[in-house]
């Protein structure tokens, strides 16, 4: 089993059938996390998937590893609680929209701002499937649902930029129509050391088919996606536009360009087309690159690795601190620890003697 | 120094209490006293008393701080029903404490902070002669500590308000000289605390010899008085808390079962010194995970148990309300888990820190379905060491949650505790399985516990969580055989830890009249209740549960050797109503949920009434 160059999909899919809704997006994300896996070089053993509960939080069983399907939005602080026993193991959450960002926001963030090592998947199908068509926090303003007959009047969330504004040291987006692209990400996600953080945009064909239809659609396709790769220009819709930033009135801002068709040069006079640095220190351009369609109108989402950047994670360093402890106290005797503190010793002589 | 000799009165028994603004140094006055004590050879007991905010208004009521002593030349178990001396530094510690003083006992006031402003804060009109009506009924004295304080710090080159903080040691001399104490331990103490601070050191010093001098040149304080040792068993003692002690209970745990221990926690009064002693045992192994809430505590907890480490989380009342769908899910996965539930007082957040017995129903039932969790309780503060380790055993050897039931008396409070041989202490067993031909992960051994495979271990991968699911292979079942059965082996785990407790133990009368089933915290108070009964030839015995769930199997044949059984609980009968629905008999309840921990004298009457003639 710890033959890891022997392991192939096969070896992740689990004997059970899967009860996804024939045409769900998860299917696509389950088959590419099983290829994926198997490229990595670690043993079947030392992985484990924690999830929550949702639709998402189903895919700890279709998976032939180690899984515990925990409960509603709880997921990272059990996958702490492993990471910390045994920072050995490959640990992964999934979580979905409702599980990750409303019910368990609160734990998302706080994984993301320890830097814990987990890799994170967070289908984003904008709605609630397992309870049946309500609202969720990524459901865009005015959405119709069980729950919003007249219109959802709640302002949406935007995974990616909420991740990246926590402290995420790696934040990507991706699409569950778009085997390849996600299946690139998964494979940076993993090779990530610390929280990675990837939203994974995933259609729910009962509840809210054709949410990202737009970006899949082949008149807007182009004009839509923004594919990011680093050290490469923002350029979009067959890099004939370009994203640049705006600095005229009080703060900056992301806008759209046209790439003048008789200089298609990064820099252009009087304007300059983004270059992506996901591994920039400062996260302040991935967050404004985060709304960037999501939150910004008229412009191209993106989609890829928004921000990689290499810091101490969580669990490193509560075994360094405890390898310093042993260093500097030596390894603790449980008699000394016992017997330490102020102690009096009683004998029969002492008794004896009285006051 | 010049010793003027004074009658010496010989007394088995005296309890003090010192009172005070939260920041007047109360508790570290008592603690000086109950270590020199100690030292000494009695046997002592504590409770300190503390308001729930860190430093309210100073001279206000909300602001006053105190600790209690009981020291004795016999053996005791509580911290004392009623003062034989109140210490108070102000007038708000006065009036909020004097009705707790027995008649004659002595009250010492600190005579420079009765000023008219602080007499109106306390309530008091700002020229009120407040001891007027008590002239008769205890013996007062009107001791000018502030003022003493500063004449003896004279000359040190200090600020008049650091000077001022000194009052405490004055106090402290000056019941050392009443009680015949020695002023060594204080003063290496001082010394270790303050040696590398001359100025701190000096005038700490100066102020505690201070005030023991003024007690002895004085005309006003006519005799002193001795406490003789205790015939206490030898060995060597060190003073504990609850909440120490309980954590060197988890690390010894962790050592007898040879996994390392993983505490996940959200700070909460009372229980929070758990978090801060372990943190501080990084080179044990152990490691501990400051959550950001109580929820996240119990869910990091979970995933270690799950990746094969000693598990635990501490918490109060509303932390177990917000952990309980966790506590479930380690039900449903059958993980072991210890959750420390330091009772407080409630409902909401209640009073964060007084004590009471108010969780039991909660951590027995308060979950959604059949959802049976083992439950173990302390009984003093140095019992939370055993308490620990045996909840850890019973989770590992049953794979299961359990709950250990503290209280802020016990947490917070002290005695002397004759340090365990650890040669004695039994291994705990686990359930760890790595055997691939034979895993299953809900394949059981004859005590119904669960194999444990660890992620990392080839061969055994495998998914569990909170649906139900089939018995040994442990895959999701949803069907109306499959649940009955899997709430069936649930209950059936948890009741049979009772096959293999030990008998238990009547203390006293093994039958007769009356017999005290206690839990927990009133375990002291019942005690010398009883002691107290069978001394006038009352016809009475006492069990106090360790287990709760699943209660022991001879209870029943013990309570038919006696005529009358009483319940006293800091609740309104919690216990109670789940023993008279079990044995359906008429068990009778003394209850009390004052914040207050049992009078002795309140269980004695209570016991003779339901006797009657002898």
């Amino acid at each position: 089993m710890t033959q890891t160059q022997e392991l192939t999909k096969a070896d992740f899919v689990s004997e059970g059938d899967v009860k996804w809704c024939p045409g769900c997006g998860d299917y696509a994300i389950l088959s590419s996390v099983q290829t994926v896996l198997p490229t990595l070089g670690i043993p079947k053993e030392k992985f484990c998937f924690v999830s929550g509960i949702g639709c998402s939080s189903r895919f700890p069983y279709y998976m032939d590893t180690y899984g515990f399907h925990t409960i509603h939005g709880r997921a990272p602080t059990v996958a702490s609680g492993v990471k910390m026993a045994n920072p050995d193991l490959s640990v992964w959450v999934v979580t979905g929209d409702g599980d990750g960002l409303s019910i368990g926001a609160n734990h998302t963030v706080h994984m993301i701002r320890r830097n814990m090592d987990l890799k994170v998947l967070l289908f984003n199908n904008r709605i609630y499937g397992l309870t049946k068509g309500q609202y969720s926090p990524t459901s865009e303003k005015g959405k119709v649902t069980k729950t919003s007959v007249y219109g959802s009047i709640d302002n949406p969330l935007n995974p990616v930029a909420f991740a990246i504004a926590s402290g995420a040291t790696f934040a990507a987006r991706t699409n569950a129509a778009n085997p390849k692209h996600m299946q690139e990400i998964l494979k940076a996600a993993a090779d990530h050391k610390g929280t990675a953080f990837v939203e994974i945009l995933q259609n729910c064909n009962i509840f809210n088919d054709g949410a990202f239809a737009k970006y899949l659609d082949k008149e807007t396709k182009a004009e839509e996606n923004l594919i990011l790769e680093e050290g490469k220009p923002l350029l979009f819709n067959n890099d004939t536009q370009g994203i640049v930033m705006s600095l005229e009135g009080s703060h900056p801002r992301l806008i759209v360009e046209e790439v003048n068709a008789t200089d298609t040069s990064v820099s252009i006079t009087g304007k300059k087309f983004l270059v992506h640095d996901p591994k920039n220190e400062d996260h302040t351009l991935s967050y404004l690159i985060s709304q960037l369609g999501v939150s910004l109108e008229g412009t191209p989402t993106a989609m890829g690795v928004l921000r990689a950047v290499r810091k101490p994670t969580y669990d490193e360093v509560l075994y360094e601190q405890e390898a310093q402890a042993k260093a500097q106290r030596g390894v603790g005797i449980l008699k000394k620890l016992i017997y330490s503190s102020d102690t009096w010793t009683v004998t029969e002589e002492s008794q004896a003697a009285g006051v | 120094m010049v010793t003027q000799e004074k009658p010496k009165e010989t007394l088995s028994s005296v309890t003090i209490r010192f009172v005070g603004d939260s920041g007047d140094g109360m508790q570290l006055t008592g603690t000086q006293f109950t270590n020199t004590s100690a030292l000494f050879g009695n046997d002592t007991s504590t409770y300190p008393n503390f308001p729930a905010e860190i430093r309210a208004p100073q001279g206000t009521l909300a602001g006053v701080s105190g600790f209690q002593i009981h020291f004795s030349s016999n053996n005791i178990h509580t911290a004392g029903d009623h003062l034989d001396v109140l210490v108070a530094m102000n007038p708000a510690a006065f009036k909020t404490n004097i009705n707790d003083l027995r008649q004659n006992g002595i009250l010492i006031i600190n005579e420079d902070a009765f000023s008219a402003s602080n007499l109106k804060k306390a309530g008091f009109k700002e020229d009120e002669d407040v001891f007027s009506k008590y002239l008769n009924k205890f013996r007062i004295y009107k001791v000018p500590i502030t003022k003493m304080t500063l004449g003896a710090l004279d000359g040190l080159d200090m600020m008049a308000k650091a000077k001022e903080r000194c009052k405490n040691m004055f106090a402290l001399g000056l019941t050392y000289w009443i009680y015949s104490r020695s002023l060594d331990p204080t003063l290496e103490w001082l010394e270790s605390k303050f040696g590398k601070k001359p100025d701190l050191f000096e005038s700490n010093v100066r102020a505690l010899k201070a005030g023991y001098n003024y007690g002895n040149t004085t005309e006003i304080f006519q005799n002193t008085y001795e406490v003789p040792k205790a015939k206490i068993v030898p060995g060597v003692y060190r003073n504990i808390t609850g909440n120490q002690a309980i954590s060197l209970g988890f690390v010894a745990a962790s050592e007898l079962v040879g996994k390392p221990l993983f505490i996940g926690s959200y700070p909460i009064t009372p229980a929070t010194e758990i978090l801060q002693e372990l943190s501080m045992y990084k080179n044990f192994g152990v490691k501990t995970f400051q959550a950001e809430d109580e929820i996240a505590g119990i869910g990091s907890a979970i995933g270690a148990a799950f990746a094969g480490q000693l598990a635990i989380t501490t918490t109060s009342g509303p932390g177990i309300a917000l952990k309980s769908e966790f506590m479930n899910l380690a039900v449903i996965t059958e993980l072991p888990v210890v959750i420390a539930d330091i009772q407080r007082g409630g409902p909401s957040t209640g009073l964060p820190t007084k004590t009471e017995q108010t969780d039991l129903l909660q951590v027995l039932y308060g979950r959604n379905g059949e959802s049976p969790i083992p439950v173990v309780a302390a009984r003093s503060p140095s019992d939370c060491f055993l308490a620990a380790i045996e909840a850890c055993r019973i989770a590992m050897e049953y794979m299961t949650p359990v709950v250990i039931l503290s209280d802020t008396q016990i947490a917070i409070g002290s005695e002397p505790w004759k340090l365990p041989d650890l040669e004695t202490l039994k291994p705990i067993h686990t359930r760890i399985h790595e055997d691939i031909d034979t895993f299953a992960p809900y394949r059981r051994n004859d005590d119904l516990a669960r194999q444990w495979a660890i992620p990392g271990t080839p061969g055994c991968e495998h998914t569990i969580g909170g649906l139900e699911k089939e018995n040994i292979t442990g895959k999701v079942n949803l069907s109306a055989e499959v649940h009955e059965e899997m709430v069936k082996i649930r209950a059936a785990k948890v009741k049979g830890i009772a096959d293999k407790l030990p008998p238990l133990e009547v203390y006293g009368e093994q039958s007769g009249d009356l017999l005290f089933l206690g839990w927990g915290s009133t375990y002291g108070a019942i005690r010398t209740a009883a002691d107290e009964l069978l001394a006038s030839g009352y016809k009475v015995g006492q069990v106090h549960l360790r287990h709760i769930n699943p209660l022991p199997n001879d209870l029943g044949e013990i309570f038919s050797r006696f005529k009358h059984i009483v319940v006293p609980e800091l609740n309104s009968g919690q216990l109670l109503m789940i023993l008279r629905a079990k044995f359906l008999i008429d068990i009778k309840g003394i209850n009390q949920v004052n914040t207050k921990p049992f009078a002795v004298s309140d269980l004695v009457s209570r016991a003779k009434e339901l006797i009657g003639d002898k």
